[in-house]
Protein backbone atom coordinates (compact mmCIF):
# COMPACT_ATOMS: atom_id res chain seq x y z
CA UNK A 1 0.00 0.00 0.00
CA UNK A 2 2.56 2.65 0.88
CA UNK A 3 5.89 1.90 -0.90
CA UNK A 4 9.24 3.83 -0.69
CA UNK A 5 11.93 3.18 -2.56
CA UNK A 6 15.56 4.20 -2.12
CA UNK A 7 13.89 7.39 -0.31
CA UNK A 8 16.80 10.21 0.33
CA UNK A 9 15.82 13.73 1.66
CA UNK A 10 18.77 16.04 2.60
CA UNK A 11 17.93 19.56 4.74
CA UNK A 12 20.67 21.78 3.38
CA UNK A 13 23.60 19.08 2.85
CA UNK A 14 22.82 17.48 5.81
CA UNK A 15 20.81 13.55 4.81
CA UNK A 16 17.62 13.09 7.43
CA UNK A 17 17.02 9.78 5.55
CA UNK A 18 19.28 7.86 3.63
CA UNK A 19 18.31 5.62 0.70
CA UNK A 20 14.96 4.16 2.83
CA UNK A 21 13.00 1.53 1.75
CA UNK A 22 9.88 0.68 3.39
CA UNK A 23 7.09 -1.13 2.66
CA UNK A 24 3.42 -0.85 4.48
CA UNK A 25 0.85 -3.22 3.83
CA UNK A 26 -2.61 -2.34 4.53
CA UNK A 27 -4.60 -3.39 7.89
CA UNK A 28 -2.34 -2.78 10.18
CA UNK A 29 -1.01 -0.41 12.75
CA UNK A 30 2.59 0.23 12.07
CA UNK A 31 5.06 1.92 15.02
CA UNK A 32 7.83 4.49 13.87
CA UNK A 33 10.28 4.41 16.24
CA UNK A 34 14.02 6.02 17.11
CA UNK A 35 15.89 8.04 18.88
CA UNK A 36 14.77 12.27 18.35
CA UNK A 37 16.15 13.39 14.99
CA UNK A 38 16.14 9.83 13.28
CA UNK A 39 14.12 10.71 10.92
CA UNK A 40 10.45 9.75 12.03
CA UNK A 41 8.79 12.67 11.72
CA UNK A 42 10.65 13.35 8.19
CA UNK A 43 9.30 10.23 6.94
CA UNK A 44 5.69 11.19 8.02
CA UNK A 45 5.82 14.27 5.92
CA UNK A 46 7.40 12.73 3.35
CA UNK A 47 4.44 10.15 3.00
CA UNK A 48 1.60 13.09 3.83
CA UNK A 49 2.90 14.46 0.40
CA UNK A 50 4.01 18.02 2.81
CA UNK A 51 7.77 17.36 1.84
CA UNK A 52 9.56 16.24 -1.49
CA UNK A 53 12.08 13.56 -1.37
CA UNK A 54 15.55 15.03 -2.62
CA UNK A 55 16.07 11.26 -4.36
CA UNK A 56 13.69 8.18 -4.57
CA UNK A 57 10.06 7.52 -4.95
CA UNK A 58 7.23 6.87 -2.60
CA UNK A 59 4.14 5.34 -3.94
CA UNK A 60 0.49 4.90 -2.00
CA UNK A 61 -1.72 1.94 -3.71
CA UNK A 62 0.89 2.56 -6.72
CA UNK A 63 0.34 6.43 -7.30
CA UNK A 64 2.94 9.03 -7.06
CA UNK A 65 2.40 10.81 -3.29
CA UNK A 66 2.16 14.34 -4.50
CA UNK A 67 1.08 17.91 -2.95
CA UNK A 68 -2.56 17.04 -2.88
CA UNK A 69 -2.32 14.69 -0.32
CA UNK A 70 -5.77 12.73 -0.89
CA UNK A 71 -5.09 9.43 0.19
CA UNK A 72 -3.35 10.71 3.60
CA UNK A 73 -4.96 12.02 7.06
CA UNK A 74 -2.40 13.50 8.91
CA UNK A 75 -2.24 14.04 12.63
CA UNK A 76 0.94 16.72 13.43
CA UNK A 77 3.07 16.47 16.13
CA UNK A 78 2.27 20.38 16.52
CA UNK A 79 -0.52 21.96 18.32
CA UNK A 80 -2.10 24.31 15.94
CA UNK A 81 -5.44 25.28 15.74
CA UNK A 82 -7.94 28.24 15.51
CA UNK A 83 -8.24 29.67 18.97
CA UNK A 84 -11.16 31.08 18.59
CA UNK A 85 -13.40 28.36 16.78
CA UNK A 86 -15.11 25.84 18.96
CA UNK A 87 -15.12 22.08 18.68
CA UNK A 88 -17.86 21.78 16.25
CA UNK A 89 -16.86 24.49 14.03
CA UNK A 90 -13.28 22.98 13.62
CA UNK A 91 -15.01 20.18 13.04
CA UNK A 92 -17.22 21.78 10.33
CA UNK A 93 -14.01 23.70 8.84
CA UNK A 94 -12.59 20.91 8.55
CA UNK A 95 -15.36 18.82 6.62
CA UNK A 96 -15.27 21.96 4.68
CA UNK A 97 -11.89 21.26 3.56
CA UNK A 98 -11.98 17.63 3.13
CA UNK A 99 -14.36 15.59 0.75
CA UNK A 100 -13.63 12.68 2.29
CA UNK A 101 -14.63 13.85 5.62
CA UNK A 102 -17.32 12.03 7.68
CA UNK A 103 -19.19 14.43 9.32
CA UNK A 104 -21.41 11.14 10.91
CA UNK A 105 -18.41 9.51 12.25
CA UNK A 106 -16.51 12.68 13.56
CA UNK A 107 -19.62 13.39 15.90
CA UNK A 108 -19.34 9.73 17.02
CA UNK A 109 -15.92 9.92 17.78
CA UNK A 110 -16.15 13.36 19.36
CA UNK A 111 -19.08 12.33 21.89
CA UNK A 112 -16.63 9.39 22.43
CA UNK A 113 -14.09 11.57 23.34
CA UNK A 114 -16.30 13.54 25.11
CA UNK A 115 -15.72 16.75 23.91
CA UNK A 116 -18.37 19.43 23.96
CA UNK A 117 -19.65 21.11 20.29
CA UNK A 118 -19.81 24.45 21.88
CA UNK A 119 -15.97 24.57 23.91
CA UNK A 120 -14.22 27.26 22.65
CA UNK A 121 -10.40 26.09 21.70
CA UNK A 122 -8.75 28.17 23.75
CA UNK A 123 -10.68 27.36 26.67
CA UNK A 124 -9.83 23.57 25.83
CA UNK A 125 -7.02 21.24 28.63
CA UNK A 126 -4.07 20.18 26.28
CA UNK A 127 -5.36 16.71 26.75
CA UNK A 128 -8.81 17.76 24.98
CA UNK A 129 -7.02 19.39 21.98
CA UNK A 130 -5.12 16.15 21.99
CA UNK A 131 -8.56 14.48 21.55
CA UNK A 132 -9.64 16.89 19.25
CA UNK A 133 -6.90 16.19 16.85
CA UNK A 134 -8.07 12.54 17.09
CA UNK A 135 -11.27 13.23 16.09
CA UNK A 136 -10.48 14.92 13.20
CA UNK A 137 -7.75 12.82 11.48
CA UNK A 138 -9.67 9.90 12.25
CA UNK A 139 -13.04 11.19 10.52
CA UNK A 140 -11.50 11.22 7.07
CA UNK A 141 -12.17 8.56 4.79
CA UNK A 142 -8.79 7.80 3.51
CA UNK A 143 -6.29 4.64 3.23
CA UNK A 144 -3.32 6.40 5.26
CA UNK A 145 -3.28 7.62 8.53
CA UNK A 146 -0.19 9.16 9.76
CA UNK A 147 0.39 10.51 13.27
CA UNK A 148 3.05 11.98 14.38
CA UNK A 149 3.50 11.60 18.46
CA UNK A 150 -0.23 11.49 19.10
CA UNK A 151 0.31 10.55 23.19
CA UNK A 152 3.53 12.71 23.52
CA UNK A 153 2.80 14.90 26.89
CA UNK A 154 -0.47 13.78 27.26
CA UNK A 155 -1.35 12.19 30.71
CA UNK A 156 -2.35 9.11 31.00
CA UNK A 157 -6.29 9.49 31.28
CA UNK A 158 -5.90 10.92 27.74
CA UNK A 159 -3.80 8.23 26.20
CA UNK A 160 -5.68 5.75 27.15
CA UNK A 161 -8.93 7.75 25.39
CA UNK A 162 -6.74 7.82 22.25
CA UNK A 163 -5.23 4.20 22.46
CA UNK A 164 -9.37 3.11 22.58
CA UNK A 165 -10.44 5.72 20.15
CA UNK A 166 -7.98 4.33 18.09
CA UNK A 167 -8.93 1.04 18.17
CA UNK A 168 -12.45 1.71 17.83
CA UNK A 169 -12.58 3.88 15.25
CA UNK A 170 -9.86 3.11 12.99
CA UNK A 171 -11.23 0.83 9.51
CA UNK A 172 -8.67 -2.23 9.25
CA UNK A 173 -10.01 -3.46 6.25
CA UNK A 174 -9.28 -0.75 4.51
CA UNK A 175 -7.19 1.53 6.44
CA UNK A 176 -3.03 1.40 7.32
CA UNK A 177 -1.94 3.28 10.03
CA UNK A 178 1.86 4.92 10.47
CA UNK A 179 2.21 6.33 14.24
CA UNK A 180 5.45 7.68 15.24
CA UNK A 181 6.22 7.44 19.20
CA UNK A 182 8.46 7.26 21.98
CA UNK A 183 5.46 5.97 23.68
CA UNK A 184 6.36 2.29 22.91
CA UNK A 185 4.43 1.09 26.39
CA UNK A 186 1.71 2.36 26.13
CA UNK A 187 1.21 1.85 22.16
CA UNK A 188 2.68 -1.80 22.36
CA UNK A 189 -0.58 -4.33 22.54
CA UNK A 190 -1.77 -2.29 19.41
CA UNK A 191 0.84 -2.47 17.04
CA UNK A 192 1.09 -5.11 14.54
CA UNK A 193 5.05 -4.14 13.00
CA UNK A 194 7.91 -2.03 14.08
CA UNK A 195 9.88 -0.34 11.96
CA UNK A 196 13.22 1.03 13.73
CA UNK A 197 15.06 4.08 12.33
CA UNK A 198 18.09 5.44 13.29
CA UNK A 199 20.03 8.07 11.97
CA UNK A 200 17.98 8.15 8.62
CA UNK A 201 18.35 4.29 8.28
CA UNK A 202 16.12 1.84 8.87
CA UNK A 203 17.55 -1.07 11.21
CA UNK A 204 14.75 -3.38 10.99
CA UNK A 205 11.13 -3.81 10.36
CA UNK A 206 9.28 -6.76 12.34
CA UNK A 207 6.17 -7.95 13.07
CA UNK A 208 5.75 -7.49 16.83
CA UNK A 209 3.49 -10.61 18.00
CA UNK A 210 6.24 -12.84 15.73
CA UNK A 211 9.19 -11.09 17.98
CA UNK A 212 7.42 -12.29 20.96
CA UNK A 213 6.23 -15.77 19.44
CA UNK A 214 9.85 -16.51 18.44
CA UNK A 215 12.42 -14.39 19.77
CA UNK A 216 10.76 -13.71 23.43
CA UNK A 217 11.34 -10.06 23.18
CA UNK A 218 9.42 -7.02 23.31
CA UNK A 219 10.24 -4.00 21.28
CA UNK A 220 12.08 -2.05 23.53
CA UNK A 221 13.80 -5.40 23.88
CA UNK A 222 14.35 -5.66 20.11
CA UNK A 223 15.46 -1.96 20.12
CA UNK A 224 17.79 -2.67 22.07
CA UNK A 225 19.59 -5.20 20.46
CA UNK A 226 19.60 -4.02 17.37
CA UNK A 227 20.75 -0.70 17.64
CA UNK A 228 23.37 -1.38 20.49
CA UNK B 1 -4.28 -0.99 30.76
CA UNK B 2 -1.19 -2.75 28.23
CA UNK B 3 0.84 -3.75 31.56
CA UNK B 4 -2.02 -6.03 32.35
CA UNK B 5 0.05 -8.22 29.45
CA UNK B 6 4.05 -9.49 29.46
CA UNK B 7 5.66 -7.30 26.88
CA UNK B 8 8.02 -10.13 25.84
CA UNK B 9 5.17 -13.04 25.36
CA UNK B 10 2.46 -12.92 23.08
CA UNK B 11 -0.65 -11.18 23.71
CA UNK B 12 -2.90 -13.50 21.40
CA UNK B 13 -2.40 -15.67 23.70
CA UNK B 14 -2.00 -14.16 27.30
CA UNK B 15 -5.24 -12.81 25.47
CA UNK B 16 -6.54 -16.57 25.03
CA UNK B 17 -5.20 -17.68 28.52
CA UNK B 18 -7.75 -14.60 30.11
CA UNK B 19 -10.38 -16.04 28.62
CA UNK B 20 -9.58 -19.94 29.52
CA UNK B 21 -9.69 -18.39 32.88
CA UNK B 22 -12.83 -16.94 32.92
CA UNK B 23 -14.47 -19.84 31.56
CA UNK B 24 -12.77 -21.56 34.37
CA UNK B 25 -14.21 -19.38 37.51
CA UNK B 26 -17.43 -19.48 35.78
CA UNK B 27 -17.50 -15.44 34.37
CA UNK B 28 -17.85 -17.56 31.00
CA UNK B 29 -20.48 -19.61 30.84
CA UNK B 30 -20.74 -22.53 27.47
CA UNK B 31 -22.88 -20.90 25.35
CA UNK B 32 -22.18 -17.34 25.95
CA UNK B 33 -21.44 -14.75 23.61
CA UNK B 34 -17.73 -13.13 23.65
CA UNK B 35 -17.61 -9.32 22.69
CA UNK B 36 -17.00 -8.42 18.89
CA UNK B 37 -13.76 -8.11 17.97
CA UNK B 38 -13.72 -4.85 18.00
CA UNK B 39 -15.22 -4.40 21.56
CA UNK B 40 -12.96 -7.61 22.88
CA UNK B 41 -9.92 -4.81 21.68
CA UNK B 42 -11.45 -1.71 22.97
CA UNK B 43 -11.62 -3.35 26.72
CA UNK B 44 -8.44 -4.81 26.54
CA UNK B 45 -6.50 -2.34 24.89
CA UNK B 46 -5.33 -4.40 22.02
CA UNK B 47 -5.22 -4.45 18.02
CA UNK B 48 -7.90 -6.42 16.69
CA UNK B 49 -5.92 -8.11 14.39
CA UNK B 50 -4.67 -9.48 18.04
CA UNK B 51 -7.94 -10.14 18.83
CA UNK B 52 -9.10 -11.76 16.01
CA UNK B 53 -6.04 -14.09 16.35
CA UNK B 54 -6.93 -15.54 19.47
CA UNK B 55 -10.42 -15.74 18.72
CA UNK B 56 -8.66 -18.10 15.97
CA UNK B 57 -6.62 -19.73 18.21
CA UNK B 58 -9.47 -20.70 20.63
CA UNK B 59 -11.67 -21.60 17.79
CA UNK B 60 -8.93 -23.63 16.67
CA UNK B 61 -9.64 -25.90 20.44
CA UNK B 62 -12.73 -25.78 19.90
CA UNK B 63 -12.92 -23.84 23.15
CA UNK B 64 -15.17 -21.28 20.90
CA UNK B 65 -17.16 -21.46 18.34
CA UNK B 66 -18.19 -18.86 15.63
CA UNK B 67 -21.76 -18.85 13.99
CA UNK B 68 -21.76 -16.46 10.77
CA UNK B 69 -23.59 -13.29 11.21
CA UNK B 70 -23.72 -13.51 15.10
CA UNK B 71 -20.53 -13.90 16.69
CA UNK B 72 -18.22 -15.86 18.82
CA UNK B 73 -19.15 -17.94 21.66
CA UNK B 74 -18.16 -20.00 24.46
CA UNK B 75 -18.53 -23.99 23.39
CA UNK B 76 -21.25 -26.49 24.83
CA UNK B 77 -19.02 -28.99 24.24
CA UNK B 78 -18.72 -30.50 27.98
CA UNK B 79 -15.36 -32.59 26.39
CA UNK B 80 -13.47 -29.49 25.01
CA UNK B 81 -13.82 -27.98 27.79
CA UNK B 82 -12.92 -30.74 30.37
CA UNK B 83 -9.97 -30.79 27.82
CA UNK B 84 -9.43 -27.64 28.41
CA UNK B 85 -9.49 -27.26 32.26
CA UNK B 86 -7.23 -30.85 32.09
CA UNK B 87 -4.88 -28.76 30.07
CA UNK B 88 -4.34 -25.46 31.87
CA UNK B 89 -3.75 -27.31 35.35
CA UNK B 90 -1.18 -29.28 33.66
CA UNK B 91 -0.11 -25.71 32.68
CA UNK B 92 -0.04 -24.50 36.36
CA UNK B 93 1.88 -27.35 37.41
CA UNK B 94 4.61 -27.31 34.90
CA UNK B 95 5.12 -24.15 35.65
CA UNK B 96 5.08 -24.12 39.29
CA UNK B 97 7.67 -27.38 39.13
CA UNK B 98 9.62 -25.58 37.13
CA UNK B 99 10.24 -22.70 39.24
CA UNK B 100 10.88 -25.38 42.78
CA UNK B 101 13.03 -27.01 40.16
CA UNK B 102 15.18 -24.02 39.81
CA UNK B 103 15.32 -23.06 43.48
CA UNK B 104 16.81 -26.27 43.54
CA UNK B 105 13.94 -28.30 45.76
CA UNK B 106 13.82 -32.33 44.83
CA UNK B 107 10.87 -33.97 43.53
CA UNK B 108 10.26 -35.45 47.30
CA UNK B 109 10.02 -32.23 48.86
CA UNK B 110 8.07 -30.16 46.54
CA UNK B 111 5.33 -33.25 46.98
CA UNK B 112 5.91 -33.57 50.75
CA UNK B 113 5.61 -29.64 51.08
CA UNK B 114 2.52 -29.38 48.96
CA UNK B 115 1.14 -32.09 50.81
CA UNK B 116 1.41 -30.41 54.02
CA UNK B 117 0.50 -27.03 52.81
CA UNK B 118 -3.06 -28.61 51.35
CA UNK B 119 -3.37 -30.48 54.70
CA UNK B 120 -2.62 -26.59 56.44
CA UNK B 121 -4.83 -25.02 54.49
CA UNK B 122 -7.82 -27.49 53.90
CA UNK B 123 -10.24 -25.16 55.31
CA UNK B 124 -9.97 -22.25 53.02
CA UNK B 125 -9.53 -24.18 49.50
CA UNK B 126 -11.67 -27.08 50.53
CA UNK B 127 -14.95 -27.97 47.95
Amino acid sequence: MIQLEQVTKKFMNKAALKNVDIELTKGKIIGLVGENGSGKSTTLKLIAGLTKPTKGTITINGVQVSRLANQVSYLSELDEYYRFYNVGQTIDFYASQFADFNHEKAEEIRAFMNLDRSAKLKHLSKGNRGRLKMVLTLSRNVPVILMDEPLSGLDPMVRESIVKGLISFIDLEHQVVLITTHEIKELEAILDEVVLIQGGNILGHKNVEQLRLEENMGIVEWMTKVSG
Amino acid sequence: MTDMFQSSQPIYSQLADRIKKQILRGELKPGDKLPSVREMGMQASVNPNTVQRTYRELEGMRIVETKRGQGTFVTENEESLLLMREKLKEEEISEFVRSMHELGYADAEIETGLQAYLNNSGEVGKE
